[in-house]
């Protein structure tokens, strides 16, 4: 990862919680708002936020199809909560943009509405026991043979990752541990 | 092993909410115009803030019905208002699974004296704040996120300014303080001292801190996030213009792109009628929303 510099997409959500821990992590980071910041970076966070602002606002201002080009050149792109809902191919009920670049069904709000959202501890294949913090989380309902499930919480998906694409439905960003966004820099 | 409704939990939703525009809606038709536009969250009411002042009378929580209508119409987050110091209302408000209570000085106190004690609830909660104090005492009677009162109603971004620099004053002064100072600083802010000294160590609130009152252009919104707000409330300012769908439109791009001002410029084009808006200086003292919370 020397010498990269990560890329959080900043239109909506919780941006800057991503780049502080990046920043903790000794990582380059910066802020990407437009398509041409997407090609000066080396790797790609979509935040936490509301997966309908952000999809919208991606497509209006050309993000969506750099950061498809991207990803199919093999940039790694690691999305939570909204983010992971934006990779998905398929989200459950729903025809909202996305970028669908994993081969994962998505349903939003899958755990519930805020009074149901919750912090609970996880164990995550490859990195070891972490604290989860879901608001109005999504899940992944099932995934596709090119996904490897990394960590389920209740039988449901909370963390996948297919190639260089990484998913969580739950926010590392909004605890002090470091250790999904080390494994992301290793993806880098 | 899970544990619901912590601190963590309920900041952590207005963490997500930063960089957008919670908008305030009467119908499950506004409130789908909002999510199609972008908005992060909606704000249902029965009457927005400009109606409020316009109607007068005691304007209370909205009946139950208008906000589960506009709950099933939505996939974003939904919040709704209960009187300041009024639990019971939060109480109702919680059961329906609302999503955010906005404890607001645009519905008629039923308490002169004190707040809702917002720990006792598992749904989050945001209010209004003036200056660092009144902000730290919310916070610290368990608020989750903060947002300045300005002038609800008005069209007049003036009041809400004036707010955010008196917080950003009060923090830039209390962060310069030796830590021995800090007890005589809490003590004239009139705010906890443990909180005092936490937004010193910060030198920012320890929550999300929104704009509101007074919104009605895209540049009112960029100028609010440009003196470092983190996200914006549109009251009135969409469903009593011209054009709401354009002007909403308009609002949620400026919210991301508020340094940019050509973006700025192009979103602000031809955007119809805004709303007409009151002068400060003709609303008596006594009418002023802002002047309520304790």
């Amino acid at each position: 990862m020397a010498g990269k510099t990560i890329g959080v997409l900043a239109l909506q959500g919780a941006f800057v919680e991503h780049e502080a821990a990046l920043r903790k992590c000794g990582a380059l980071v910066r802020q990407v708002r437009k398509p041409e910041e997407i090609q000066e970076v080396d790797g790609l966070i979509i935040p936490g936020g509301e997966s309908t602002t952000i999809g919208k606002l991606m497509n209006k201002y050309g993000l969506d199809k750099v950061i498809v080009d991207r990803a199919a050149q093999g940039m790694p792109i690691w999305g939570t909560c909204a983010g992971m809902i934006l990779l998905a191919k398929e989200i459950v009920d729903s025809d909202q943009l996305r970028l669908g670049l994993m081969d994962i069904s998505v349903k939003r709000n899958g755990f519930g509405r805020q009074v149901e959202s919750f912090e609970a501890d996880l164990e995550v294949e490859s990195i070891g026991p972490t604290r989860g913090v879901f608001i109005r989380a999504p899940y992944g309902e099932k995934a596709g043979d090119g996904v490897h499930i990394m960590a389920r919480f209740k039988e449901k998906i909370v963390m996948a990752q297919q190639y260089n694409l990484l998913c969580t439905a739950f926010h590392p960003e909004l605890t002090q541990d470091l250790c999904i966004h080390r494994y992301f820099l290793t993806m880098v | 092993m899970e544990q619901k409704g912590t601190f963590n939990v309920k900041a952590g939703l207005a963490q997500m909410l930063k960089g957008g525009v919670i908008m305030d809606v009467t119908t499950p038709e506004q409130a789908k115009i909002a999510e199609e536009a972008g908005a992060c969250a909606v704000m249902a009411l029965e009457r927005v803030p400009a109606d409020i002042r316009a109607t007068g009378g005691i304007a209370r929580m909205a009946d139950p019905s208008v906000i589960l209508r506009i709950m099933e119409s939505v996939t974003i987050p939904v919040m709704a208002k209960c009187r300041i110091g009024h639990f019971v209302e939060a109480q109702v408000l919680e059961s329906l699974g609302i999503d955010y209570i906005d404890e607001s000085e645009v519905l008629t106190p039923a308490d002169d004296k004190y707040h809702v004690n917002k720990h006792d609830f598992k749904v989050p909660f945001v209010c209004g704040a003036r200056n660092l104090g009144e902000a730290l005492r919310r916070i610290g009677e368990g608020a989750a996120m903060i947002r300045t009162k300005g002038e609800p109603g008005t069209g007049n971004v003036v009041e809400a300014v004036r707010h955010i620099r008196q917080v950003n004053d009060d923090i830039r002064w209390i962060s310069n303080l030796p830590e021995e100072e800090l007890m005589t600083a809490a003590k004239e802010l009139q705010a906890p001292y443990e909180l005092v000294k936490e937004t010193a160590r910060l030198k920012r609130l320890p929550v999300v801190n929104f704009a509101a009152g007074g919104i009605a252009t895209p540049a009112d919104a960029a100028l609010m996030m440009q003196l470092g707000c983190d996200g914006i409330f549109v009251g009135s300012g969409i469903f009593k213009s011209g054009d709401p769908q354009q002007r909403a439109r308009a609002i949620v791009a400026a919210t991301t792109y508020f340094n940019d001002p050509a973006v700025l410029a192009e979103v602000s084009r031809d955007l119809g009628e805004p709303m007409v808006g009151i002068d400060i200086s003709t609303i008596r003292p006594e009418e002023r929303m802002q002047e309520r919370g304790w």
